[in-house]
């Protein structure tokens, strides 16, 4: 009887000292869940979701405060991406969303006072120019997330939408009629 | 006799070949006017080098390569550089590419040129002048030859180092590789020998499909002729025979993995007219300028033409006459080629065949039926490939699954599309996910990229604050000091100021000290006085009050 209890006690110290060690030794700094439902959003850091960018989004998500269908430039299947990810219902869009085809942002430059306020609002840093010096956008950098449009005083920064390029070209689905009629 | 080995699957599809080798290869006639694309190549569009308005001769630099994958592009005659801007090019999309228009003055005035000394030139040299020359995979692949040169050194056993030339040519209609090699086989050996000395490969094999007997006899008699050690192979005629890899298996019994590249394995493949135009870029310094087209299909006369590269496809149906049923032209072969949106195009390094096409040659697709998992498909591919799965996954746009199914080592021959017996175009959707899959890695790169960006930002901005934090910090210590040095006077100040003090106390007695006692009582009596004053003001300010 006695015997009994005295092993029992030592396996509980023993595994309670593994699990005791590897709660220090592996732990996780952070949670893993918002990398990967970051890894999902677009990166836009547009903020349309109502969050000040894409990991505060996911963070949002990962503690159940915001809704998966926030995200307008990560599209239907940003949403189906975070529904697979979070084993929940696919949920469509809010009927006020639009999705606007992707866009990069195009400053006027002769418009342009060189006041730095885009400058300060772009969260990519994807804007070349210093005060009272014209400004320009990298647009290879540019996200189009529109942060830019609304703070410029003089309203000379505009939404480009891309192009589509013989290098960007993409392949259509093949549709074809599957009636049977002759 | 080597002995041949075989790869899984293929499918024996009508040659049509024997139509454009009736007669030799013709030099097509000068056209009015040549649209020269930038992009001829695989990999980054070439940097124009000339303006509008210049005078350029033939075989002169007009884009030059840019980026790791590039090639450089040439005039193909002498004339004016009418135009650089976009016009439609021959690309599925059927939209622009940067092109330049030149207007031939018909002298055919060379760029000085002179043949190399490959024999004793530096192999890196060696590459970079093959780029220079323009020089890429005339198969179809045109993928920039100096990235093919590397010697393959990395195999263990030097001696099985092998270089292949491939000269299978196994796509119906298209003929201008079997033209080639039984009016150039002497010039195709000479590159041949070429290309071994800068590999450093230990045997060269070409491969040439049974159908060819008379390219595999010029060929055959021209290495007897240099008395090099080549060895020509006749091969089974069965399509994809000519794919880089399935012949590398026909002819070595090696396959080359997935995701892996011929010289992974020490084996180098070269297309004969590729082979050709590098004879000619090292033996007589001319770029790349022309090749050799098929015209054939619905026309009158199906023949192989010299082309210089630029001329518009307009001008070779009519040199080849389509016939007036001709609905369609197909740029490449049937399999693997595409149909032409606009035959307002221009002829580039990849363009191969030009088939006009009437309903009588090629009958509208019949109607398509659902897959009914017969596993035809499975059984004719190449590439070992399942591909009624790869199609269920890309038609329900389940791309991680098709790619999970190797959907990247097909390599788009069609055989599959050519026996399925519900006729379905399995290529295209192929085609589909491969796009697909590519652009979505590219947003994945340039999110991720988005991501780093911004995280740096942030960084920067908190960094920014913390070191404004700092220098707020350390002005606000230094003022404190100052101040606090200010309102406490230095020590010997305070000496001096103590010491002042006590010398005053010290120096100074008061006055009602050591009195006599005549003055106390003076004193005494005046103190009495003021009192009663004092008392009377303080009554008469109390009366007041009251």
């Amino acid at each position: 009887m006695l015997s009994a209890l005295l092993v029992m006690a030592v396996i509980a110290i023993v595994l309670g000292a593994v699990l005791g060690y590897s709660a220090i030794k592996f732990r996780v700094e952070g949670n893993p869940l918002v990398d990967k439902i970051d890894a999902i959003l677009p990166q836009t850091q547009c903020g349309q979701c109502g969050y000040p960018g894409c990991r505060p989004y996911a963070a949002a998500i990962a503690d159940g405060e915001a809704d998966i269908n926030l995200c307008p430039p990560g599209g239907e299947e940003g949403i189906q991406k975070l529904a697979d990810l979070l084993g929940v219902e696919f949920k469509p869009f809010g009927g006020d969303t639009v999705i606007k085809p992707k866009a990069v942002a195009f400053i006027d430059e002769t418009t342009c006072i060189g006041c730095t306020l885009c400058l300060q609002a772009c969260p990519v840093d994807a804007i070349a120019g210093a005060a009272k010096q014209m400004h320009t956008i990298v647009a290879v950098e540019c996200t189009g997330c529109e942060l830019c449009v609304a703070p410029c005083p003089v309203d000379c920064i505009s939404m480009v939408p891309v192009e589509e390029k013989i290098t960007t070209w993409k392949r259509k689905y093949p549709i074809y009629a599957l009636t049977t009629e002759k | 006799m080597r002995m041949l080995h075989k790869f899984h699957g293929g499918i024996h599809p009508p040659g049509n070949k024997i139509q454009s080798t009736q007669s030799g290869i013709a030099r097509a006639p000068l056209p009015s006017r040549l649209i020269i694309p930038f992009r001829q190549h695989a990999g980054e569009q070439a940097r124009s080098v000339v303006n509008a308005g210049d005078y350029v001769l033939k075989g002169q630099l007009i884009g030059t390569p840019d980026g790791f994958v590039s090639s450089a592009v040439h005039a193909p005659t002498s004339g004016v550089i009418a135009a650089i801007d976009m016009q439609p090019v021959a690309h599925p999309s059927g939209m622009s590419d940067l092109c330049a228009t030149l207007i031939p003055d018909g002298k055919e005035e060379w760029f000085p040129h002179a043949a190399v000394d490959y024999r004793n030139m530096d192999p890196g040299e060696l590459r970079q002048y093959l780029r220079m020359s323009g020089v890429v995979g005339l198969g179809g692949a045109v993928f920039p030859c100096d990235l093919k040169l590397r010697p393959l050194r990395n195999h263990p056993n030097k001696n099985i180092c092998t270089l292949i030339l491939n000269g299978a040519e196994c796509e119906p209609y298209i003929t201008c590789d079997d033209m080639l090699m039984r009016e150039r086989a002497a010039e195709i050996v000479q590159g041949a020998e070429m290309l071994r000395i800068i590999l450093e490969a230990g045997q060269v094999l070409i491969g040439i499909e049974d159908n060819k007997p008379q390219a595999i006899a010029a060929l055959q008699q021209a290495v007897t002729e240099s008395g090099l050690p080549f060895e020509v192979v006749s091969i089974p005629t069965i399509y994809p025979s000519g794919s880089a890899k399935q012949l590398i298996r026909i002819l070595t019994g090696l396959e080359v993995p997935s995701g892996k590249l011929p010289p992974d394995i020490g084996v180098q493949c070269f297309n004969v007219a590729t082979t050709y135009s590098i004879y000619r870029a090292l033996a007589h310094g001319e770029p790349l300028l022309s090749r050799i087209v098929t015209i054939t299909g619905n026309v009158r006369q199906a023949q192989n033409f010299e082309v210089l590269l630029g001329t518009p496809i307009d001008d070779l149906i009519a040199l080849g006459g389509a016939l007036p049923d001709t609905n369609h032209y197909v740029l490449g072969g049937p399999m693997m080629g595409m149909e032409l949106a606009s035959t307002a195009v221009p002829l580039t390094k990849a363009g191969n065949c030009i088939i006009a096409a009437s309903e009588k040659l090629f009958p509208p697709a019949p109607q398509i039926l659902p897959c009914i998992r017969c596993t035809r498909c499975a059984q004719v591919c190449p590439v070992n490939l399942q591909p009624m799965d790869l199609y269920w996954f890309s038609q329900s746009r389940d791309f991680g699954k098709a790619q999970e199914f190797s959907l990247f080592d097909c390599i788009e021959c069609g055989a599959c599309s050519y026996v399925c017996p519900s006729h379905i175009p399995l290529v295209q959707y192929f085609q589909f996910a491969k796009s697909e899959i590519r652009s979505r890695e590219q947003d994945n790169k340039a999110a991720n990229h988005a991501r780093e960006r911004h995280e740096f930002r942030e960084y920067r901005i908190e960094r920014e604050k913390q070191e404004k934090a700092e220098k707020l910090a350390a002005k606000e210590q230094a003022i404190r000091q100052q101040s606090q040095a200010a309102a406490a006077p230095q020590p010997e100040i305070q000496a001096a100021i103590d010491h002042a003090r006590e010398q005053s106390t010290a120096a100074a007695p008061k006055n009602t000290d050591n009195l006599t006692p005549q003055q106390q009582a003076e004193i005494t009596e005046i103190e009495a006085r003021r009192e009663n004053l004092r008392e009377l003001a303080k009554s008469a300010v109390e009366h007041t009050k009251e």
